[in-house]
C-alpha cells in the first residue's frame, strides 16, 4: 500500500473526512455558548431586546455581506484550481482574505465603540445594567471573540493555501488542502449566519 | 485510489448561490420591522438554517458528496437540537 | 539502520532505536506505548495520592495532613485519574497499537497527527501537575470545577482548567484520527460487520470523544472567563445560573464515561471468544449495544444533577433514560457469559481479569440504578456510596479491562511472556484489595458518609478502617502485578506469535510486529470469529 503517490499526497477522501470530522468539533463548541444563549434569552428576553438596540445592525449587516461574499469566492477559488486557472484562482483566495480584512476592521470599530462607552464585562457600567443585559453582552463579547478568533485562523490557512497555489504544490490535479481550507472558511460563515439575528436581529 | 471526486461547480451556480443568501438575509432584516413578538425568533432561526443548509449543500459541496457524509451532518445537528432540548426540560418547567 | 544481531528479525522496537527515534515516530505501535508509559506513570502518581488519602481517612480528624491538603489531593487525584489516566487510557494504548493491525492496515489515517496527539496529551498533563506547585496553590475544587467555587477560588483554577482543556483537544484528535482509520483504511474484504469487537468499541468510544468533548472545553473556557473577565454566566448577581454549569459540565462527562467503559467492553469482548475458543455469543446485538449506549449516554447527563435544583419533569426524564441506558450494558454481559458457555475454558491471567471485570462492572451497574432513581438518589447522592459506585464502574470496569488487556496484548507487544503464578498472585492481592477497599464505601454511604469529607462522625471509623487496609493490600497487587509485566520485557520467555491460539488479525502475525504490520495486505473473506479448531491446540 505505498506508493510514492500515497507517501507525497493523502488521499483526498480520507483528508476530506477529516476535516468534516473537525468541523464537527468547532460546531459543538460554538454550540455550548448557544446553549448559555438559548437559556439565558428564554429567561430574559426583554433585557435581550432592550440591549440589542446598542448594537449596529448596519455593521452586523455589513459583516454578514461581507462572510457571504467570501464564501462564494472561496469555493469559486475551488473551480477555478480544479479548472487549472491558477491566477485566478489566487485571486479569488485573495479577495476572500481582504474581505476577512474588512470583517475584523468592522468588529475592530464595534468593539471598540462599546468598549469606549464602558459597556464591556466586568466594567462599572455593566455592573449597574439589569441581569439580562448583562447576559446579552457577556454572549456578545464571547460569541464574536472566539468567531473572530476562528476569522484570523481561517485567514491563515488560506494564506497558506494562496502560496501553496503559487509554488504548485497545490493544482489542479491535488487541491486537498485548498478543500480543506475553504470548508473552515465556510465554518466561520456558518456560524456567523447563526450569530448575526441572534444578536443584531433582536430588536 | 481515487484522489478527487470529479464534479466542479460552475461559477454561474456559486453567483446564484449568493444571490439567494443575499435575499434570505434582506428578508431576516425586514422581518423585524414586521413586528412579530415571540415569533421573531422562530422566523430568525428558520430562516437562518434555510441560509446555512444551502451553504452546506452548495458552497461546501455536501450535495455532490456520499450519502454518508450527508447522514453524518444531518445527525450532527439532530443532536445538537436534541441536547437543547433537553436541556429545556429542566429551564421550560422551573 | 539496525544493531540488532542477525538472529532476531527486525520489528517495531529494534529497527530503530534511540530515545528521538521514538520520540518523532510516527509508528501507531510505538505512539501507543508512548501513551502506555505516559499514562502508567501518571496512574502510578495519581494511585499513590489515593493512598495518602485512605491513609489520612484511616481515623476521623487530622492524621497525616491538615483538611486543605486533602482536598487539593482528590481535586488532583481526580483530575489524572479521569482526564490524563482513564479517559485516553484503552483507547490511547491498545487502541492506537492494535486497530489499525486489527483492521489489515499498516497504520491509521493520519499517523503525523497521531504523534502531535501525544504532544498535547503531554503538554496537557505536564500543566496539570504544574497547577499543583506554581505560585498560589493546587485547586482544591475537585475534578467537577463547580462554580461558584471554582470562580472564586484563589488557588491555581485557570492554570487546572487550560490542562484540561488541551487533554480535551488530545482525546478529539485521537477520536477523529479512529473514525477516519476505520471508514478508511480496512482491508480488502473487511466490510463493517466483518470487523472484530474491539475496533466496533473504538469507533462507538471516539464519535462520544468527537462530538462531547468540546461542549467541556467551551465550558472550561467559559469559567475562565468567569475568572478573569468577570462574564458573568454562572454568577447569579450578575443575572447567571449556577447549575447551567452543572448542564454543561456533565452534557460532557457523562459521555466521558462511556468513553472510559466502552474500550474496556471492547477489549473483554476479544478475550472471550479467545480463552473459550469460541466465538462470541451475539456479535450483531454488541454491535448495536455499544452504538445504542454511546447514542443514549447522550441523553441521561442530568442524573448527576437530581438534588441541584431541576425541574420535576427533568428529573423525571432523565431517571427514565437512566434505566434505559442500563439496558444496553446488560445485554453485552448475558453475550459475555454465553460466549463462555459450552467453550473450552482456559483461565490465564487474562480471562481471569476479565471475568473480574464482568463481576465489578455488575456492582458498579446495579448501584448506579440505585443512584439513578429518583426517590433513592436523595439518600445516597454525594456520600461514598457514590464513591464506591463509580469506582467499581471506572476502576473496576475500565481498569480491570485495561489490566485484562495488558495480559492479552502483551505477548503480542514485546515477543515475551510474563509469569503467570506471579500474575495470579498480583491478581488475588488485586482483586481482595479493591473489594475491601471500596465495598465498605457502600455501607457508610446509606448510613450517611459525605464525600470529599475530610473529617467524619466516629460511628464511621470501622468501614474506614477497613476501606483503608483494603486500599493497602490493592496496592501491593498493583506493585505485583506492574513489576511482574516490567521484568519480564526483557527478561521473559520468548512468546511465539499466537500464544492464545486468537483468530484475530493481530495474532496472524510476529510477536513483536514487523514495522509495516504486514507483509502483504490481508485480503478478509470471512467474519472475525471463526474458530477451525476450537478444542484441539
Amino acid at each position: 500500500m505505498s506508493t510514492t503517490e500515497h507517501s507525497d499526497h493523502m488521499d483526498s477522501d480520507t483528508g476530506k473526512l477529516g476535516m468534516w470530522l473537525f468541523l464537527f468539533t468547532e460546531l459543538f463548541l460554538f454550540g455550548g455558548l448557544f446553549i448559555v444563549y438559548a437559556v439565558m434569552r428564554s429567561k430574559y428576553a426583554g433585557d435581550f431586546h432592550h440591549a440589542a438596540l446598542e448594537l449596529n445592525a448596519f455593521i452586523g449587516a455589513t459583516n454578514t455581506v461581507v462572510l457571504l461574499v467570501s464564501s462564494m469566492t472561496v469555493a469559486m477559488s475551488l473551480t477555478a484550481i480544479q479548472r487549472n486557472q491558477k491566477s485566478l484562482a489566487m485571486g479569488l483566495i485573495f479577495i476572500t482574505l481582504i474581505l476577512a480584512g474588512v470583517f475584523m476592521v468592522n468588529k475592530y470599530f464595534e468593539w471598540g465603540h462599546k468598549i469606549g462607552l464602558h459597556l464591556y464585562p466586568g466594567s462599572d457600567v455593566m455592573k449597574t445594567l439589569p441581569h439580562g443585559e448583562i447576559m446579552f453582552f457577556g454572549l456578545y463579547y464571547m460569541m464574536t471573540g472566539l468567531h473572530a478568533l476562528h476569522v484570523i485562523i481561517g485567514g491563515i490557512l488560506l494564506t497558506i493555501v494562496m502560496l501553496r497555489i503559487n509554488s504548485g504544490k497545490i493544482n489542479s490535479q491535488h487541491y486537498l488542502l485548498q478543500e480543506n481550507g475553504a470548508l473552515y472558511w465556510h465554518l466561520v460563515d456558518l456560524i456567523w449566519i447563526f450569530l448575526f439575528p441572534l444578536l443584531y436581529l433582536i430588536t | 485510489m481515487k484522489n478527487h471526486d470529479d464534479h466542479i461547480s460552475s461559477y454561474q451556480l456559486n453567483w446564484t448561490v449568493l444571490l439567494v443568501l443575499l435575499m434570505l438575509t434582506t428578508i431576516s432584516i425586514l422581518a423585524i420591522k414586521m413586528h412579530l413578538g415571540a415569533y421573531t425568533v422562530a422566523l430568525a432561526l428558520i430562516l437562518a438554517s434555510v441560509k446555512v443548509t444551502i451553504v452546506l449543500t452548495y458552497f461546501m459541496h455536501l450535495k455532490f458528496e456520499n450519502l454518508l457524509l450527508r447522514l453524518m451532518v444531518g445527525g450532527v445537528f439532530l443532536l445538537f437540537a436534541i441536547v437543547i432540548a433537553i436541556t429545556f426540560t429542566d429551564y421550560y418547567f422551573r | 539502520m539496525n544493531n540488532t544481531s542477525t538472529t532476531v528479525p527486525l520489528n517495531y522496537l529494534n529497527h530503530k532505536t534511540g530515545l528521538w527515534s521514538w520520540l518523532s515516530s510516527t509508528d501507531h505501535k510505538r505512539i501507543g506505548l508512548l501513551y502506555l508509559y505516559s499514562i502508567t506513570t501518571f496512574f502510578c502518581v495519581a494511585a499513590i495520592l489515593g493512598l495518602l488519602m485512605r491513609i489520612e481517612k484511616f481515623a476521623p480528624g487530622p492524621t497525616i495532613m491538615t483538611a486543605q491538603t486533602y482536598n487539593a489531593m482528590f481535586t488532583i487525584h481526580g483530575i489524572i485519574m479521569i482526564f490524563i489516566v482513564v479517559i485516553p487510557g484503552l483507547a490511547a494504548v491498545f487502541g492506537n497499537i492494535f486497530l489499525p493491525i486489527m483492521i489489515g492496515a499498516k497504520d491509521v489515517a493520519f499517523p503525523k497527527l497521531n504523534l502531535f496527539s501525544w504532544y498535547v496529551y503531554i503538554t496537557g498533563a505536564l500543566l496539570g501537575l504544574y497547577s499543583q506547585f506554581a505560585n498560589g496553590h493546587s485547586p482544591d475544587t475537585g475534578w467537577t470545577f463547580y462554580v461558584p467555587y471554582s470562580a472564586e477560588a484563589s488557588s491555581n483554577v485557570v492554570i487546572a482548567l487550560t490542562a484540561a482543556f488541551i487533554l480535551g483537544f488530545a482525546s478529539i484528535l485521537t477520536g477523529l484520527n479512529f473514525i477516519v482509520t476505520i471508514h478508511k483504511m480496512r482491508a480488502p474484504g473487511m466490510t463493517w460487520f466483518r470487523m472484530p469487537l474491539f475496533p466496533w468499541s473504538l469507533y462507538a468510544t471516539a464519535w462520544i470523544q468527537l462530538l462531547a468533548t468540546p461542549i467541556v472545553g467551551i465550558t472550561l473556557l467559559m469559567v475562565i472567563a468567569e475568572r478573569t473577565l468577570q462574564i458573568g454566566f454562572f454568577n447569579p448577581s450578575l443575572g447567571g445560573d449556577p447549575v447551567l454549569y452543572q448542564h454543561l459540565f456533565w452534557i460532557y462527562s457523562h459521555p466521558a464515561v462511556y468513553v472510559m467503559i466502552l474500550p474496556a467492553m471492547g477489549v473483554v469482548t476479544e478475550i472471550f471468544p479467545t480463552f473459550s475458543q469460541k466465538p462470541v455469543f451475539g456479535y450483531v446485538p454488541i454491535v448495536f449495544s455499544s452504538l445504542a449506549i454511546a447514542l443514549v449516554g447522550y441523553f441521561v447527563w442530568g442524573h448527576h444533577m437530581f438534588t441541584s435544583g431541576m425541574s420535576y419533569e427533568s428529573r423525571w426524564f432523565f431517571s427514565f433514560l437512566t434505566f434505559i441506558v442500563a439496558i444496553p450494558s446488560a445485554i453485552k454481559v448475558f453475550n459475555w457469559l454465553s460466549t463462555m458457555y459450552g467453550g473450552s475454558v482456559d483461565l490465564k491471567p487474562p480471562l481471569l481479569y476479565a471475568i473480574s471485570f464482568i463481576f465489578l462492572f455488575t456492582i458498579g451497574g446495579f448501584t448506579g440504578l440505585t443512584l439513578g432513581s429518583l426517590a433513592t438518589n436523595i439518600q445516597v447522592h454525594n456520600t461514598d456510596f457514590v464513591v464506591a459506585h463509580f469506582h467499581y464502574i471506572i476502576f473496576g470496569g475500565m481498569g480491570f479491562g485495561f489490566f485484562a488487556g495488558i495480559h492479552y496484548w502483551y505477548p503480542k507487544i514485546y515477543g515475551r511472556m510474563y509469569n503467570f503464578k506471579w500474575a495470579n498472585i498480583a491478581w488475588a492481592f488485586v482483586f481482595t484489595g479493591f473489594n475491601v477497599l471500596y465495598f465498605p464505601l457502600f455501607i457508610i454511604g446509606i448510613q450517611g458518609m459525605p464525600r470529599r469529607y475530610f473529617d467524619y462522625d466516629p460511628k464511621f471509623q470501622t468501614g474506614q478502617m477497613i476501606s483503608s487496609v483494603g486500599a493497602v493490600i490493592l496496592i501491593i497487587g498493583l506493585i505485583g502485578m506492574i513489576s511482574n509485566l516490567v521484568y519480564h520485557v526483557k527478561r521473559g520467555a520468548i512468546a511465539p506469535a499466537n500464544p492464545w491460539h486468537g483468530v484475530t488479525l493481530e495474532w496472524q502475525i510476529p510477536s513483536p510486529p514487523p514495522h509495516e504490520n504486514f507483509d502483504e495486505v490481508p485480503v478478509v473473506t470471512r467474519g472475525p470469529y471463526v474458530f477451525d479448531n476450537p478444542v484441539t491446540k
